[in-house]
């Protein structure tokens, strides 16, 4: 027994993440996210209390590859269908995987509304600047003068707008407690990518409140360009309008949670903060 | 025996859904649906329950979905133009085959229409609400005690057949008060166990999946056949009526909800008058009363209905009564009530224009 080699595991497909073919395009970074999230569902032990939730989009069947419960929801509709099940069971944890268009475009409202109300979920949003599933249309996140199959011309902000950066909205909502921005177009940015993920995750376990990774993304297929050049064409382009980092992260800001940032951002406010009014000495604080 | 109390409609229906273990409750405001809304955003905290105002009609029902798929019971109420919004979410859940049970206290339309009572969604409710091939069990309630009674039924028949479910009310009688004796509350902890409920599996279980997708065409077919199997038990055990003097009439009378009521006093005016009138009440939508309608097709001389719209249930007893007798309609819209002197004038009509046939 002892000449025998011996063998050591330093890699395998993470126990949240089934062994199946996925239905992503070659080169789609779909794939390295859906990776991610699992390695991070397997460190924090969490595949029995997770359900996660696959809108419309390239990753609408991810509730074929994911080994937690899974819910396939409606375009756009993910943030609200994961307050219902978060509600029931508040000690499940919850993900919604959603695409740009989904979340950026049809699912807005619920996006920007389940991020205020604070719900304890995480969110993480691929940014490709398209429409993939449906052959490559323009986004809510396609840049200014991308050539999309609707617009052919590239994107005319006359007539079709400014594209929405997401984190940047939303920092400015008092329900969220961290915004991140990654990319994985690198094996570096991939562990920064992963690192955030994971923390995204592990908010919702500690009861820190609403948080979204936003990954930068490509679309090899529907943006016509091989999966390196994919990569290149967004770091000239994508990177400089998305920048990367974190927008919001409320435990680095020294509080305890999303509620305590935000009860300090109103603390002269008296209604929405008495306890505050009353620590400053204000009259009739309590009611 | 519990003890009677005065409650408007709409109360009676909130309250009764708590007590019929419902503890999740999304919706958002609009008339004349607010007092349920309202009459939820005070209980429901007070019963460990989640009320929640949703940003929209379309998230309120994408709510009741994931907290159906998560295994509870759980339900959105809204009036005629936030249904509309609603119909992408029931199809979702009929397609994912999850329980919840939707509320519309009817009002006018099309568009923003009005905010008096109506019955002009009968079609919207009847022939499945949103997109594809399905049903939904629709419940029409009459009176306050009815409101109360039947969110019991719509609960049960929906975890039952794992199906939504809806309550076609009216603004008139989700605003009038009448004396209702409140059901029984149960426990939602003893309500039979959902083993398909998307809940976390624990490594106890294969991962649960709710979804309505099927990009293979037989693979679709399949599960759409089958649901209509659940839907052939559903009409063959579910149909449900209330019938008043219709042994003997030559007129019988076809009308739901609050129209009922009307048609009722109308049926009893024609007695006095000596026109055998009767009322035969829907109390499922769908599955729709066929045979019941069928088997008095033998003794009745002629239907009418009542309704506020324009003509909607009148296909479904035409379709029932199949040719063998005439159908007649009589009905106000746009938020009018009809009163009973307008009906009995339409069954006058009809006894006349029976008559002249008789002697022709």
């Amino acid at each position: 027994m002892a000449q025998e080699k011996e063998e050591k595991i330093v890699f395998q497909r993470p126990h949240a993440l089934l062994p199946v073919v996925t239905n992503y395009c070659p080169g789609c970074p779909h794939g390295i996210v859906n990776r991610l999230v699992a390695e991070a569902i397997d460190e924090l032990g969490i595949e029995g209390s997770t359900v996660g939730i696959a809108p419309v989009g390239c990753s609408v069947m991810a509730y074929n590859f994911f080994g937690c419960d899974m819910i396939e929801a409606a375009h756009g509709r993910a943030p609200a269908v994961a307050t219902g099940v978060k509600r029931v069971h508040p000690e499940n944890i919850v993900f919604a995987y959603q695409g740009d268009g989904d979340l950026a475009s049809i699912g807005m409202a619920e996006t920007v509304h389940a991020a205020t109300r604070g719900e304890h979920i995480t969110i993480i949003f691929i940014n490709n600047a398209i429409y993939g599933m449906t052959g490559g249309q323009m986004a809510p996140t396609s840049l200014p003068n991308q050539v999309t199959q609707t617009s052919p011309y590239g994107r005319d902000v006359d007539t079709a707008g400014y594209p929405i950066r997401v984190c940047e909205m939303l920092s400015t909502l008092d329900g969220v407690a961290y915004l991140e921005r990654v990319t994985v177009d690198t094996p570096k940015n991939v562990r920064k990518a992963k690192k955030a993920i994971k923390k995204a995750f592990q908010n919702q376990v500690d009861g820190v409140g609403y948080s979204l990774v936003e990954v930068v993304s490509t679309c090899p297929t529907n943006w016509g360009m091989t999966p390196q050049a994919a990569f290149d064409w967004m770091r000239e382009n994508m990177l400089p309008y998305y920048p990367l980092g974190v927008y919001k992260d409320v435990v680095a800001e020294g509080f305890a949670n999303a509620a305590e940032a935000a009860a300090a951002r109103a603390a002269d406010c008296p209604i929405a903060n008495p306890d505050g009014a009353a620590a400053h000495g204000a009259e009739g604080g309590a009611r | 025996m519990a003890e009677k109390v005065l409650m408007k409609g709409n109360e009676a229906l909130a309250e009764s859904a708590i007590r019929a273990g419902c503890r999740f409750f999304f919706g958002y405001p609009i008339t004349p649906q607010t007092e349920l809304a309202a009459y939820m955003s005070k209980r429901m905290p007070k019963v460990g329950g989640t009320y929640l105002q949703a940003e929209s009609e379309i998230a309120a029902i994408n709510m009741v979905y994931g907290a159906a798929s998560a295994g509870a019971r759980a339900m959105t109420s809204s009036s005629s133009p936030g249904v509309s919004l609603k119909g992408e979410g029931i199809s979702y859940m009929a397609g994912c085959d999850l329980p919840g049970v939707i509320i519309n206290v009817q009002r006018g339309g099309p568009g923003l229409g009005g905010i008096q009572p109506s019955q002009s969604d009968y079609w919207q409710a009847t022939r499945g609400l949103g997109h594809g091939d399905f049903h939904m069990v629709v419940f029409a309630p009459s009176t306050v005690q009815e409101m109360a009674d039947f969110i019991f039924n719509a609960f049960d028949v929906a975890d039952r057949y794992r199906t939504p479910v809806m309550i076609l009310a009216d603004g008139m009688l989700g605003q009038m008060m009448e004396p209702v004796v409140l059901p029984e509350a149960i426990d939602p902890a003893d309500l039979p166990k959902k083993p398909w409920a998307t809940d976390g599996h624990k490594g106890q279980r294969e991962h649960n999946i709710t979804n309505s997708l099927y990009l293979t065409a037989d693979d679709l077919e399949r599960l759409n056949v089958e649901r209509y199997k659940r839907y052939a038990a559903i009409k063959r055990d579910e149909q449900r009526c209330e019938q008043f003097m219709t042994e003997d009439a030559d007129i019988v009378l076809v009308a739901f909800g609050a129209s009922s009521r009307i048609a009722r006093s109308a049926v009893r005016a024609a007695r006095e008058e000596g026109i055998k009138a009767g009322l035969l009440r829907p109390i499922t939508l769908w599955p729709f009363p066929t045979d019941a309608i069928q088997a008095v097709v033998p003794t009745a001389k002629a239907f009418l209905t009542v309704e506020m719209n324009m003509g909607q249930m009148v296909d479904d007893v035409r379709l029932a009564v199949a040719g063998a007798r005439p159908v007649e309609f009589y009905g106000r819209t746009g938020g009018v009530i009809p009163t009973p002197d307008e009906v009995l004038g339409a069954i006058r009509r009809l006894a006349d224009d029976i008559a002249k046939k008789g002697g022709e």
